[in-house]
């Protein structure tokens, strides 16, 4: 079996008195989706935010592509394939939704110190940009600026953006938040086509989501790991279910 | 108000500005040329800073210190007996943008209002260096020994040749403006501005690119210091102090952030009113004071942005 | 080689230097730390504050009935600035506030030209403050040891009002976090006049403190001011023992560097090389301090912020 493509273990984080994630290890093997979940308060978001640079843990060590990343800053991993979206929204709102996709096609294009041709009109950015738009099926809302697009759409903005990159594996950071019925099922839609191309690490509070799509999932409560296994694993198992899905498993 | 409009306001400016001098000649009234001169040469250094501040988010409160190194560079020459102007002009660009690679380095290590007092410290500094080298003028200034010499190429001791040299550089300025904001560095920047943690998540390294950004805007006003010396005949440290950089903030402001003919506007209004309200009284700080005061509390995003914040709501 | 007498003496007017530096500091760290705002007009309160004192003192021949008027006049001066210009500019960002400050203190400087006229006023020393304490064989001028006993006295007591009472605590968290106050349901609006007549108060004692030792000019503010910044910057936003140990170093740093530079090039320059070299390095001194501190803490030496 392939090396997983993204291994993390012993991560430690606290914030003076208050661990927020309790020496982790985790495994996530090429082109599968590997789900996180937990109660409210678990640092799901504060895993992420160790994972792609943006906070230095205590201690621990996590290798991507077989290379050790823990140390390097976040443009750094960004470029070296490892995209991420943010639970609360991160965009650019005075952008059209394509401006804010070509900035990061333009991200993975090389340098950006050209200082002549103007990158507005550049097929090379706006062609994948859009290309980018119509996985997540934002296409039509291309020149509309970022701040007049609804919650939803900002939501499918956010992949858009990440799968600009040209990424090696996603960190979806409940990528569904605030979404309606419909408009989940359609991010799930879009979740499940990537799947097998990408690699993706997935935070969710949306059950249904989550056994739908999930190779794997691992279930976090207060920092600290207290289960993982495949989606009828995890159902099956009583410490998860008496901490965190209750009667839900019942229903699933 | 839209770009539309911002475009034929300075298409406008700039026809009249074309023909200031010969109005000027005919009404015998050279203030005319000089005050445009003045205008020219404020709203590229208006410019060099709307680069930074109006896209790139950075309000530096020390941007009139590369005017004054630009301006010193070209004086200290002269007192060299370098006069050629094309090794004055190209260097005064160069030692302004080392400055600013040094400044830039320290400031853009922090944000908010430390980045503003930074800015503010060093290039008081600056002053302060200009005031203690008796060796330049000190605090009495430096005159200007001859103008920079071009060789038989162009006679900028002629005042109407530096006045259209000057015209011209301001609409080069305004190219490059032009082509940088639009430019995949010039979206780095607003990126940048907008939302530097996204930026950083798709994998920019904001500091070296905002450090650019810093030094080409310090660049761009090394060289409108350079006309400076040039329009005045005489060099003062003055010109580096920190309320000459507030000045610069002012004009930027009154014309609108963000728009490339925002500070050639902001610039024309400021010193109009300066213009006007002296004539009024010799205490005309004491209504500008508060009327900036008033503008920044009432008047959002500057005299142009107030309507063109409407523009973007609608489109 | 160096004059132990001189270097004592400029040691103590490093030293009062640095104590009129934290009056002003205290009072403006608490204003960019608690309510995130960048007051540039706070060197107009100074100055002020002085013009206030050395009008009274002239009128009355009493500079301690002078010191006295001044402080509730700039107090009531700031409170109001602080209710109608400046409470709906906390709301705003950094650079409006940066204008209207700066249109205050154009309006100031201005004000001040009007009333006093371009050249400034000259506050002569208090009669009963003349005079030296001979200390090891070196004059001490009573004045200036009133000045760092004053400077200290308010040190302490700021001190313990941030500490001791209820009121300090208000302050040092909004200091760290203003949103956990105002969620805990406290009148933010309240602590921030607090705060800002504070701030106020010791800007004009250090204002009347300075009039008879430094000028009181048009412009004093401003002058003072770009260092009273430097020494938050290095003390880190926020935090009064920041301001304290800040303003001890710019002023003993500033002092010493005007004094000793020369003779310390002289060490390895030519005399004429170290002549005009050490007033100009002297002046930028500070700044070089600034930069070095910022160079590997950012945040200065004692940030408040946690929030």
């Amino acid at each position: 079996m392939a090396d997983p493509l993204m291994e993390v273990r012993g991560l430690r984080k606290s914030f003076g008195g208050v661990v927020a994630t309790d020496n982790l290890d985790l495994s996530v093997e090429t082109g599968s989706i590997h789900a996180i979940i937990g109660p409210n308060g678990a640092g799901k978001t504060t895993l992420i935010n160790q994972l792609s640079g943006m906070l230095a843990s205590d201690s621990g060590a996590v290798r991507f592509a077989g290379r050790d990343i823990t140390r390097l800053p976040t443009p750094v991993r960004a470029r070296s394939g490892l995209a991420r979206t943010f639970q609360i929204t991160s965009i650019f709102h005075e952008f059209t939704a394509l401006e804010n996709v070509a900035l990061a096609v333009q991200a993975n294009d090389g340098h950006s110190f050209r200082f002549w041709r103007s990158a507005r009109t550049e097929t090379r950015l706006t062609e994948p940009a859009l290309a980018a738009l119509e996985t997540v099926g934002l296409a039509g809302r291309a020149d509309v600026m970022a701040r007049l697009m609804s919650h939803g759409e900002h939501r499918q903005l956010e992949i858009a953006m990440a799968l600009a990159t040209e990424p090696r594996m996603l960190l979806l950071d409940e990528p569904m938040a605030g979404m309606g019925p419909d408009e989940s099922r359609r991010m799930v839609d879009i979740l499940s086509r990537l799947k097998g191309d990408q690699t993706i690490l997935l935070i969710e509070h949306d059950m249904d989501a989550v056994f739908a799509l999930a190779d794997r999932i691992t279930v976090l409560v207060y920092g600290r790991e207290i289960a993982t296994g495949t989606p009828d694993e995890i159902r099956a198992n009583e410490e998860v279910r008496t901490a965190y899905l209750g009667d839900e498993a019942e229903a699933v | 108000m839209g770009n539309r409009i911002q475009t034929i306001i300075v298409a406008l400016v700039f026809i009249g500005l074309a023909f200031v001098p010969l109005l000027a000649e005919a009404t015998d009234t050279p203030f005319y040329l000089d005050l445009a001169r003045r205008l020219m040469i404020l709203s590229i250094g208006a410019l060099s800073l709307n680069l930074i501040m109006g896209y790139g988010g950075l309000i530096s409160f020390g941007h009139a210190a590369y005017i004054g190194i630009g301006a010193y560079t070209v004086g200290i020459c002269a007192e060299h007996e370098l006069v050629s102007g094309f090794i004055q002009w190209p260097l005064a660009i160069l030692v302004s943008g080392l400055f600013a690679v040094v400044f830039g380095a320290i400031s853009l290590r922090t944000r908010g209002v430390y980045f503003i007092m930074i800015t503010l410290a060093l290039a008081q500094m600056m002053y302060f260096l200009g005031v203690s080298l008796d060796r330049y003028g000190g605090d009495d200034g430096l005159p200007l020994i001859e103008r920079s010499y071009f060789n038989d190429l162009i006679d900028i001791s002629d005042d109407l040749t530096l006045y259209y040299v000057i015209f011209l550089s301001l609409a080069l300025c305004l190219l490059f403006s032009q082509r940088l904001v639009n430019s995949r560095f010039g979206m780095v920047i607003q990126g940048a501005r907008s939302n530097e943690g996204r930026m950083k998540a798709i994998g920019f390294p904001t500091f070296r690119y905002q450090l650019t950004a810093f030094v080409i805007a310090g660049m761009m006003a090394g060289f409108a210091g350079a006309l400076l010396a040039n329009h005045t005949d005489f060099i003062n440290p003055d010109m580096m102090h920190w309320t000459r950089s507030g000045d610069l903030i002012i004009m930027v402001l009154l014309g609108g952030m963000g728009s490339l003919a925002g500070p050639v506007i902001g610039a024309l209004v400021f010193l109009l009113l300066e213009e006007l309200l002296s004539g009024i009284t010799e205490y005309w700080q004491l209504i500008f004071g508060p009327f900036l005061v008033l503008a920044v509390l009432f008047a959002r995003g500057g005299l142009l942005g107030f309507f063109s914040e409407k523009e973007r709501e609608n489109g | 080689m160096i004059d132990g007498a001189l270097l004592f003496e400029q040691l103590f007017n490093g030293l009062q230097l640095g104590l009129l530096l934290f009056l002003l500091a205290a009072g403006l760290t608490l204003v960019f730390g608690i309510m995130d705002m960048m007051n540039l007009a706070h060197g107009s309160l100074y100055m002020m504050g002085a013009y206030v004192a050395a009008q009274v003192t002239l009128w009355t021949g009493s500079f301690i009935l002078g010191v006295a008027v001044s402080l509730p006049v700039i107090l009531l001066l700031g409170v109001i600035l602080e209710a109608s210009v400046l409470r709906p500019l906390y709301a705003r960002g950094h650079l409006d506030q940066v204008l209207a400050t700066f249109g205050m203190i154009l309006f100031f400087n201005e004000f001040v030209r009007l009333v006093w006229g371009p050249d400034g006023i000259e506050v002569p020393l208090p009669a009963f403050l003349k005079g030296n304490v001979v200390l090891f064989d070196i004059p001490l001028p009573n004045y200036r040891l009133v000045v760092i006993g004053v400077g200290l006295l308010v040190a302490l007591l700021i001190y313990l009002l941030v500490t001791r009472t209820r009121t300090g605590m208000l302050i040092r968290a909004g200091a760290s976090n203003r949103e956990m106050v105002q969620a805990l349901g406290i009148d933010i609006n309240r602590v921030f006049t607090l705060v800002f007549g504070i701030g106020a108060a010791l800007a004009a004692l250090a204002g009347a403190l300075a009039g008879p030792i430094l000028a009181v000019t048009i412009g004093m503010g401003e002058h003072i001011l770009i260092q009273v910044l430097v020494v938050i910057v290095i003390g880190g936003i926020g935090s009064i023992r920041g301001a304290f140990v800040g303003a001890m170093l710019i002023g003993i740093m500033d002092i010493l560097g005007r004094s000793f530079l020369d003779t310390f090039f002289k060490l390895f320059l030519p005399d004429n090389a170290a002549e005009t070299a050490a007033p100009a390095v002297a002046s930028m001194l500070i700044y070089i301090l600034m930069a070095g501190v910022l160079f590997f803490r950012p945040q200065g030496l004692f940030p408040a912020k946690t929030g």
